[in-house]
């Protein structure tokens, strides 16, 4: 018999616990974190937390190795050797921020666009914007213009709110969650949670993306449907729904514009606008009278077909009857878009069979009586039980506004938006467009020493709103809300660096950036952008973008490219607000904000740059940003939380507000606010009342309750908008009527693709190769257990992810006779990359993919040159351009969306080839290896995190490396 | 020659879902930061940042396909030790540091008297033990014996890591030796198995075999039938008879 030896069940794990948020990825969960002498111990999720109850995922679990990163920046850079070259001398704060004043003190005097301002995975954009617009210029945008702005408008503009992490399914009670492309990142934890309840009460999930991999692996059933043709698959099932009657025509009466009357008015300047009254109010059609009412007279029964007579010319009919007309026709017969969506007609056919089942056969219902808007009373809240998701998948493409549209149609013709069991919006939203501010940049808003008229970004309603100058031409750097991109809600942060080299439609003489790694995985066309910063004029010398400043806590791809660098803390060495601002974590039933604060000291010369930003404007007298005196207003971030007002009452954070710490939503600054968020687990919410959590843009005690909060003023009650007017303003536009106009060459482009009912267009790029030259499409997913180019550096997350081969189906497998670990070419109409490839079955016959932003250039991050994200990883970026293949007519086509600008990625159209036996086993393109940009020598080789507090500790206090 | 112990009554282990586990590695990097710093050495990783870092983990999740083309599935499959009954690294053990415990038959490594000559990971069909690369020692799963007695954590937190850590309640823990714990129920409601049966081990931990994909219901509803029927004709009759009746 073994003798068994005594273990310490019991041992010390933890001095203290701090709690506070996670910023691993954009999820912002809860988290605990384990001090234990000074260190950090453990990190686990926060168990009282709304995002994540408790769950932690495996990029913030590996936070500790984010934290302790040694490719973290120790002290600001200045720039010595050519830009690119990666080599800097540390200066010290006061000469780094003297340097940036003096770069920025000119341009505010002479003309403030010069500087373009743009963040990238920044979460805290209700400060950097503001900045911006302090500071006068229009060039602000974050990355949700290269990231999911299609997501993002589409549900804005047609719902009022969109998914993202603005909304939810309602986990509890759906019985169909469908999941459409790639989502894995938005949000989180909070959809892996859901995923779980429905898997274990045995609900359905069916996926819909070429690639079955992350959720789609455990989905019910899998449509491995050909990249971009999402839309053409929804509005077939929308077809077959309709053609069904399996439609939900008491909800669309209700709470849709489907009943409203649309002019008919062929050619002239109202076709296509709704019949309103003299207030301006939409107008109906009273099936029981016969005559027109507005739509918010509760007596009225809507009618959804016949047709008024409009004074002074032409008709109006009921929405409803123009998607009648759009939709139940042959082009969007399962037999007729089958060969292009890739999945035959039948089951086509059983995918809206299964939506109907949910739909209408398991309606649930919540016994909570509650107020319309127009004062009736509803006994009770039914709803059917189907929801769904999406993200970068069907955004990702040129017609991806329009896609994102028609998915949120098929949840109103299912009558699922906002009922139980549908999806549900997390406040503050539902807020639709006309409660959105509208963006500034006009010529008229923008002035030396002034700040911006308004916030640089926000929703326009019509061409009168868009940043253009009496010619017509763009007037912001990236184009945005200009005639190329008119509804660019989140600007076209891919566009900056070309255009600016370009001098299209100007130069700029600062590009300031913020986490965002724009020499690498965040840029198209990776190597043109690499050229273009470091582009001179031939003339002058001087480089085409002169400065360029740049934030960020790690030694990334984009640092080489800096002039100046100011680096950032880790996320836990700095305050943050996660605020109702911005991007909130509220959920479907409370309303929440939260916090980050120091639980860490930081052990070298870094500073928050929310902070550094602060000073920046004050040193620059910014408006707000200093006292009477000039003095620096805020003492750092932290003061600016607590004391900074947007409106008085309103300020970043919604909790804990007023004198004695107990007003929610409004009131006065309360000093002690952020000890009471620290006492509170760094977050506080506010749980929404049991007769305001459905139908919320209809729901009377929801719009009482979003005053309250300080969402808005006052009640905003709306319909949500299958038939959205302000596409149709542009295309009237596009028709020759009113003052604004498009430039020749955009006209048929607008009028196509802008269509007020969604419509399916093919993807542009697509639609500009030769088919057969590239026949395959190719695009990325990104993994669970890593955060875009941050996470690939983690000594633990790269164990699981260390490089990212090409995914290839059986079928091309076997037509190019390739096997795991062999390599092949893959060619793009803009360039070449040679990769290896691993076979996979779960993927559409016709698509190759990878992950996302695991290839890094040799010698950043502080990972040795030879590492295999190096030699092995490697960008699909190389091979998609931020332009469309010339068409021959001179002009710089934008690779985007034509409404919202959202760069298409996913849209790429490739060839492929087995490489040649004798070509090394190492990706192409490579580049030359930067140097150890932080200052600091080669990393330990051997990591052995938390040695000191093992029972081997004894032996070696001091931890550390072995080797 | 190690012995095992008399089989305890009380059998901890863990239940994993395999019907829902996602694969996102959630439970694998968490078990590595809290086992890192906790019952024996640390989990050290070689050539961390370099060409090719290794390290050493008590739990991985394993991706597999089955099936080919528009049929095929991907199961994501967690695996660290099995806690097994006849556990063959026990017995295998040439200095007796491998032992299971008596009182809940948790399988741990005496470290003071591992000697790293593997012959433990060698005689695991399963793989679930890996040397550490700096210390030169066993290491496996500990079920966190560290963390579910442990009285400094909150009682609600007295469960192993991975599975405090799972967003999608994959993971379960539990006595397997209970016939009426909440994981033995969960087995026998789902017809958990044994991993490789055949090699005799009796594994404590089980696993929950993924649901067959299911087909929509039944045939679903009408809408085949009524899609192929109707005209827009037909269709404005079906939208005024709905408008009727809804009044």
């Amino acid at each position: 018999m073994t003798v068994q030896p005594k273990v310490d069940t019991t041992p010390h794990v933890s001095d203290e616990v701090r709690q506070t948020t996670c910023y691993m990825c954009a999820c912002r969960c809860g988290i605990n974190v384990h001090m234990r002498d000074g260190k950090i111990r453990y990190i686990e999720g926060n168990r009282d937390h709304p995002v994540n109850q408790g769950v932690l995922c495996a990029k913030g679990s590996a936070g500790i190795m984010q934290h302790y990163s040694p490719a973290r920046l120790r002290a600001p850079l200045r720039r010595v050797g050519p830009r690119g070259s990666g080599q800097f001398e540390e200066i010290s704060w006061d000469e780094a921020l003297q340097t940036a004043t003096d770069w920025l003190a000119p341009i505010r005097k002479s003309d403030p666009r010069k500087l373009a301002f743009f963040t990238g995975r920044d979460q805290s954009q209700a400060l950097t914007g503001w900045w911006a617009q302090q500071f006068g210029t229009p060039n602000f945008a974050a990355h949700g213009g290269f990231c999911s702005v299609n997501m993002a408008a589409g549900g804005i503009y047609t719902l009022g709110g969109a998914f993202w992490e603005f909304g939810s399914p309602d986990w509890d009670l759906t019985e169909l969650f469908i999941l459409f492309g790639v989502a894995e990142d938005h949000d989180s934890n909070p959809i892996k949670i859901g995923l779980g309840k429905l898997k274990t009460r045995g609900a359905r999930v069916i996926s819909v993306n070429p690639v079955q991999t992350g959720y789609a692996a455990i989905s019910d059933d899998w449509y491995g449907v050909t990249p971009g043709t999402d839309g053409l698959l929804i509005l077939s099932l929308v077809r077959e729904l309709m053609r069904a009657g399996k439609i939900d025509i008491d909800y669309l009466s209700r709470y849709t514009n489907a009943p409203w009357l649309v002019i008919r008015n062929p050619g002239k300047a109202n076709d296509g606008l709704f019949l309103r009254d003299d207030d301006g109010t939409p107008l109906v059609l009273d099936r029981t009278t016969g005559k027109t009412a507005p739509h918010s007279d509760a007596s009225v029964k809507v009618a959804l077909q016949g047709e008024v007579k409009v004074k002074g010319g032409g008709i109006a009919v009921p929405a409803f009857t123009l998607m009648a007309e759009a939709y139940l026709t042959d082009d969007y017969a399962p037999e007729t878009v089958a060969p292009k969506v890739g999945i035959t007609a039948e089951r086509i056919r059983q995918l809206a069979a299964d939506l109907a089942k949910a739909a209408f056969e398991k309606e649930v219902v919540i016994e909570q009586p509650w107020t319309d808007w127009k004062g009736e009373r509803h006994d009770r809240m039914v709803g059917r039980p189907v929801s769904m998701h999406a993200m970068r998948g069907i955004s990702a493409h040129s017609n991806g506004f329009q896609t994102c549209r028609a998915l949120h149609m098929l949840q109103l013709l299912l009558g699922s938006v906002e009922a139980p069991g549908g999806f549900r919006f997390k406040p503050p939203y539902p807020k639709p467009p006309h409660v959105h501010p509208k963006p500034a940049g006009r010529p008229d808003q923008v002035a030396p020493e002034t700040p911006l008229a308004g916030a640089p970004l926000g929703y326009v309603l019509g061409p009168e709103d868009l940043i253009i100058g009496d010619d017509g031409s763009p007037q912001r750097i990236d184009k945005a809300y200009s005639w190329d991109a008119p509804m660019s809600a989140h600007g076209m942060m891919h566009m900056v660096i070309s255009n600016a080299v370009a001098g299209d439609p100007y130069p700029v003489d600062v590009l300031f950036m913020y986490m965002a790694n724009m020499a690498w995985n965040s840029s198209m066309n990776t190597r043109g952008v690499m050229e273009m910063l470091t582009e001179t004029d031939p003339e002058t010398g001087e480089y085409k973008i002169p400065k360029l400043i740049y934030s960020d806590a790690y030694s990334s791809e984009m640092v080489a490219y800096a002039d100046l660098v100011l680096p950032d803390t880790t996320y836990l060495e700095r305050h943050d607000a996660i605020s109702l601002l911005d991007r909130p974590i509220c959920e479907a039933d409370a309303v929440a904000d939260a916090i980050r604060w120091p639980v860490v000291e930081p052990d070298r010369d870094v500073r928050c740059f929310q902070s550094v930003l602060l000073d920046l404007g004050a040193g620059l007298g910014l408006p707000g940003m200093v006292d009477e005196d000039g003095s620096a207003k805020y003492e750092d971030y932290g003061d600016y939380i607590v004391n900074h007002e947007r409106k008085p009452g309103i300020g970043p954070l919604a909790g804990f507000r007023g004198a004695n710490g107990g007003a929610e939503g409004r009131g006065e600054p309360n000093s002690d606010q952020l000890d009471a968020y620290i006492a509170n687990g760094a977050f506080w919410q506010a749980e929404i009342p049991a007769e305001a959590r459905y139908f919320k843009p209809a729901n009377a005690a929801y719009q009482q309750f979003a005053v309250e909060m300080g969402f808005y003023d006052s009640p905003q009650p709306y319909a949500f908008q299958i038939y959205v007017e302000v596409l149709q303003k542009f295309r009237l536009a596009a028709e020759g009527h009113g003052d604004q106009q498009p430039p020749e060459h955009l006209r048929e482009r607008v009028k196509t693709c802008f269509t007020p009912l969604p419509c399916w267009y093919p993807p542009f790029e697509g639609s500009a190769v030769d088919d057969e030259a590239y026949p395959l499409h190719a695009l990325t997913q990104r993994p669970m257990a890593m955060y875009h180019s941050w996470g690939s550096q983690n000594a633990w997350l790269r164990q699981i992810h260390g490089h990212n081969p090409m995914f290839i189906s059986q079928v091309l497998a076997a037509e190019h006779d390739l096997a795991d670990g062999d390599w092949i070419w893959v060619t793009s109409h803009h360039g070449r990359i040679r990769v290896p490839v691993a076979v996979m079955a779960g993927v559409n016959d016709r698509t190759i993919w990878t992950w996302n932003a695991i290839g890094k250039r040799k010698g950043a991050w502080q990972l040795d040159p030879e590492a295999p994200e190096a030699k092995k990883g490697f960008l699909l970026n190389h091979l998609i351009h931020e332009l469309l293949p010339p068409k021959g007519d001179g002009m710089r086509w934008s690779n985007s969306d034509p409404i919202t600008g959202q760069a298409a990625w996913f849209d790429l159209r490739v060839q492929i080839e087995k490489a040649a036996v004798d070509e090394p086993a190492e990706s192409w393109p490579q580049f030359d290896t930067l140097p150890r940009m932080n200052g600091q020598g080669a990393p330990e080789a051997t990591l052995r995190y938390g040695i000191e507090w093992t029972s081997q500790g004894a032996d070696n206090k001091n931890g550390g490396d072995k080797s | 020659m190690t012995m095992l112990p008399e089989a305890s009554a009380i059998k901890l282990g863990l239940v994993i879902d395999l019907d829902i586990c996602v694969g996102c590695q959630a439970c694998v990097v968490n078990c590595k930061e809290w086992n890192t710093a906790g019952y024996g050495a640390p989990l050290a990783d070689s050539d961390a940042y370099g060409e090719a870092p290794s390290g050493a983990w008590l739990n991985r999740v394993h991706a597999y396909e089955a099936g080919d083309g528009a049929d095929s599935r991907t199961v994501h499959f967690p695996k660290s030790c099995l806690h097994c009954e006849e556990a063959p690294c026990v017995t295998v053990c040439p200095t007796g540091a491998s032992f299971k415990r008596a009182e809940d038959g948790i399988v741990l490594v005496n470290e003071d008297w591992c000697i790293g000559c593997g012959l433990c990971a060698w005689s695991c069909p399963y793989g679930a033990r890996e040397l550490d690369p700096a210390e030169g020692v066993m290491k496996k799963c500990t079920l966190c014996v560290d963390r579910i007695y442990n009285d400094n954590l909150p009682e609600e937190d007295r469960v192993p890591a991975c599975v405090r850590t799972c967003p999608t309640n994959a993971r379960h823990f539990g006595d397997l030796g209970d016939p009426n714990s909440e994981v033995s129920l969960m087995v026998a409601a789902r017809d958990g198995i044994d991993l490789m049966p055949e090699q005799g081990t009796r594994p404590v931990n089980k696993y929950l075999p993924p649901r067959p994909r299911r087909a929509a219901d039944e045939t679903p509803v009408s809408l085949v039938a009524m899609a192929e029927a109707d005209t827009p004709k037909g269709f404005w009759k079906w939208v005024d008879s709905t408008l009727d009746r809804l009044g």
